[in-house]
């Protein structure tokens, strides 16, 4: 889960990482009581939106006055910034920066443990200048068994040449960035720009985290940081009948069992949509293993309630699961929906009891259901409908 | 010959008392596998019957170990659990420690695994399907009847997928085919599948699944090139996956340009693998290979 830079700010602050004064605001008249607030002298106004380059899309506007800071929320709010509209903005104090640098640290997938980053040369795309001047980047290994500790922190300033004089209070300010990558279960904590002001204090501006959810039960909090608000409505009622779905913007729905196989389906349906006037994909669903009757039917209510789907592909391979829940899941949701039900499914199974989960759909006879032997046969049977 | 586990493996299971343990415990135990024992401190001293087989409960897995001689462990306890059980099994030296358990926090997983390797111990897993040598052992969740033994080498990180390429391929068989998890960090990787199979004068061809998210498949490309002289045919799923979205598995996430799909499959091909557009069509290439 990728926090706002709001979030972030906060959790920074929990930790004792430096940070500036700032309060979120969702109406130009909150940005102007925050601003005063903040006591009425220079804001930053900056845009909360979960993606790059906010500040060359005109969403971080500087604010002289509460006034000027109402009137650049008035500008920013509502603004459409790389497909994400801005609903909420943060009002920062402002400060007079001397110099910029960067720090992250991250998962390194490829190393199976922790990668620290680090520059004197802040303020810019990372990518960029990880492209440009590799050189100024330093990149140093964390053990996870050990973290970063006064001595790691040590050696990234030294790898990263600061200048002497601020090795020691940057060190002190990357062992407390640890402190929240490692005691909030973050996969990211990017700092960008890390800051020297000109009274010499050293300031995470603005900051990047991403939280692991499989550590959500050991964080209580961190559900409250998910934005609820922001997640497509047919994604909402998956999550609260626990699937694993994910809304795409093609016509043929997709349900099937374990991750890997359900990605290959979407593959599947595209590569056989070539065929078939482009059609494509419509969602992700991943029922998992040993599915009951009762989930399958879920994930068909929620595949079945998407104005966008045309058809419908049920593809499993019982490992776990048994095609006879699969089956009967089927036949109990179309019963359930009886002349709401207008969509036509496609149906492969194989797998553990292929053959009495077929039987139960024979047997029911459904006029909107069609057997298909094989996953591809079966993809452009569903590809061709959605076509229809 | 197979690789990772054999006739001659001594499994223990963790979590062996647990609802999802016991079901798999009876699957294995029904496949073959030689299970001697499981570790649960509350009820050590105990046993469970299998259908007729009695397992018998030890307090730890050191104590396990001691009395039975097991040397592969499968883990089927809760995430929050799973560091704590993993570690018990490295420091009483098992030689392989196979984790079934979904959702373990990454943090856990860097810290046991670096651990792990600091003493020699292999770990696969997590969030994976586990590993089967058809007709001699199965470790994890792996269905036992699709197929038989074969001279194909398998390795993937979706269970799903290694269960339907096997059913394509179940006229061949496997020596022995590994799920290694969809986690962004696992114990065991391609490279070192790929590796092991090599090795194994069993295994004439190697069938590799990947999918979206880091790069694995692109560093097992380069050492296919580099120290694979067996045919490979290769799949990856996920090309119709938008960016920034988690399909599934927690590693399965496409961030920027590193992680599609698309680049992924053009380095396999790069390196000589011939990679199918549908698991269907990646069986029908590695038939293709085996039976000319």
């Amino acid at each position: 889960m990728d926090l706002y830079e709001y979030q972030a700010r906060d959790m920074f602050e929990k930790h004792g990482v430096p940070v500036l004064p700032g309060i979120v605001a969702e109406t130009p008249a909150e940005a102007k009581a925050a601003a005063e607030k903040l006591g009425g002298g220079v804001v930053v106004v900056k845009a909360q939106v979960k993606t790059g380059g906010r500040g060359k899309a005109g969403g971080v506007k500087l604010a002289r006055s509460p006034q000027e800071a109402e009137e650049a929320a008035q500008q920013i709010l509502g603004m459409d910034i790389k497909g994400h509209t801005v609903h909420r903005v943060m009002i920062a104090a402002g400060a007079a920066i001397a110099e910029e640098f960067y720090f992250s640290v991250l998962l390194d997938r490829a190393q199976r443990r922790y990668l620290a980053m680090c520059s004197v040369e802040g303020g810019m795309e990372i990518e960029q200048l990880a492209v440009e001047r590799p050189e100024a980047l330093a990149r140093v290994a964390v053990d996870p068994l050990v973290g970063i500790d006064a001595a790691k922190a040590a050696e990234i300033v030294d790898t990263a040449n600061f200048p002497e004089d601020l090795k020691a209070p940057v060190a002190e300010v990357i062992v407390k960035l640890w402190d929240v990558y490692k005691n909030e279960d973050a996969t990211l904590v990017e700092v960008n720009p890390l800051v020297r002001t000109e009274d010499g204090s050293i300031i995470a501006l603005d900051g990047k985290v991403t939280l692991d959810e499989n550590a959500g039960f050991r964080h209580e909090d961190h559900e409250a940081l998910e934005d609820k608000a922001a997640a497509d409505p047919l994604e909402a009622k998956a999550k609260a009948l626990n699937l694993n779905y994910v809304k795409l913007d093609g016509s043929v729905g997709i349900i099937g069992n374990g991750a890997g196989l359900v990605m290959s389906t979407l593959d599947v349906v595209a590569y056989a949509g070539e065929s078939h006037g482009g059609v494509k994909p419509a969602n992700f669903l991943d029922i998992g293993g040993g599915a009951s009757a009762a989930v399958m039917a879920n994930g068909l209510d929620v595949i079945l309630n998407d104005p966008q789907v045309k058809s419908v592909f049920v593809n499993v391979f019982g490992g776990i699961t048994s095609c006879i829940e699969v089956a009967n899941g089927i036949v109990g949701a179309l019963e359930t929906l009886g002349d709401a039900a207008t969509k036509p499914l496609v149906v492969r199974l194989d797998g553990n009891s292929v053959d009495e989960g077929r039987e139960i759909l024979a047997a029911a006879n459904h006029p909107l259901v069609t057997i298909v032997d094989t996953m591809d046969g079966a993809a452009a049977k569903a590809a061709e409908l959605a076509n229809a | 010959m197979s690789i990772f586990i054999n006739k001659d493996s001594k499994v223990i299971v963790q979590g062996m008392t647990g609802a999802e343990g016991s079901k798999h415990t009876a699957r294995m135990l029904a496949s073959g596998t030689n299970i001697v024992g499981g570790v649960n401190p509350r009820k050590a001293g105990t046993s469970v019957d299998f259908d007729g087989t009695e397992i018998p409960v030890f307090g730890s897995v050191a104590d396990a170990m001691a009395e039975t001689g097991a040397d592969v462990t499968v883990l089927f306890v809760p995430p929050a659990f799973t560091k704590a059980a993993v570690t018990e099994a490295v420091d009483a030296g098992i030689g392989l420690a196979v984790i079934i358990t979904e959702g373990v926090p990454v943090a856990d997983t860097a810290e046991f695994f670096a651990y792990a390797q600091s003493k020699g111990v292999r770990l696969i897993g997590p969030n994976c399907p586990g590993l089967i040598t058809p007709g001699e052992s199965n470790v994890g969740i792996t269905p036992a009847n699709i197929t038989g033994p074969g001279r194909i080498g398998l390795v993937s990180k979706s269970g799903t997928l290694t269960y339907q390429m096997m059913f394509e391929l179940r006229d061949l068989g496997f020596s022995t085919a590994v799920g290694i998890g969809g986690d962004p960090i696992i114990g065991t990787t391609h490279i070192d599948c790929l590796e092991a199979f090599e090795n194994d004068p069993d295994t004439d061809a190697i069938v590799m699944i990947g999918e979206i998210g880091g790069d694995a498949e692109e560093r097992a490309a380069a050492y296919i090139k580099e120290h694979v002289t067996k045919p490979v045919v290769g799949y990856v799923a996920g090309f119709e996956a938008p960016e920034g979205k988690t399909m599934g598995h927690a590693g399965a996430i496409v961030s920027g340009s590193a992680g599609t799909a698309q680049a992924k499959k053009e380095a396999l091909e790069a390196a000589g693998v011939k990679v199918g557009k549908t698991p269907t069509e990646t069986a029908e290439l590695m038939r293709a290979i085996l039976t000319k």
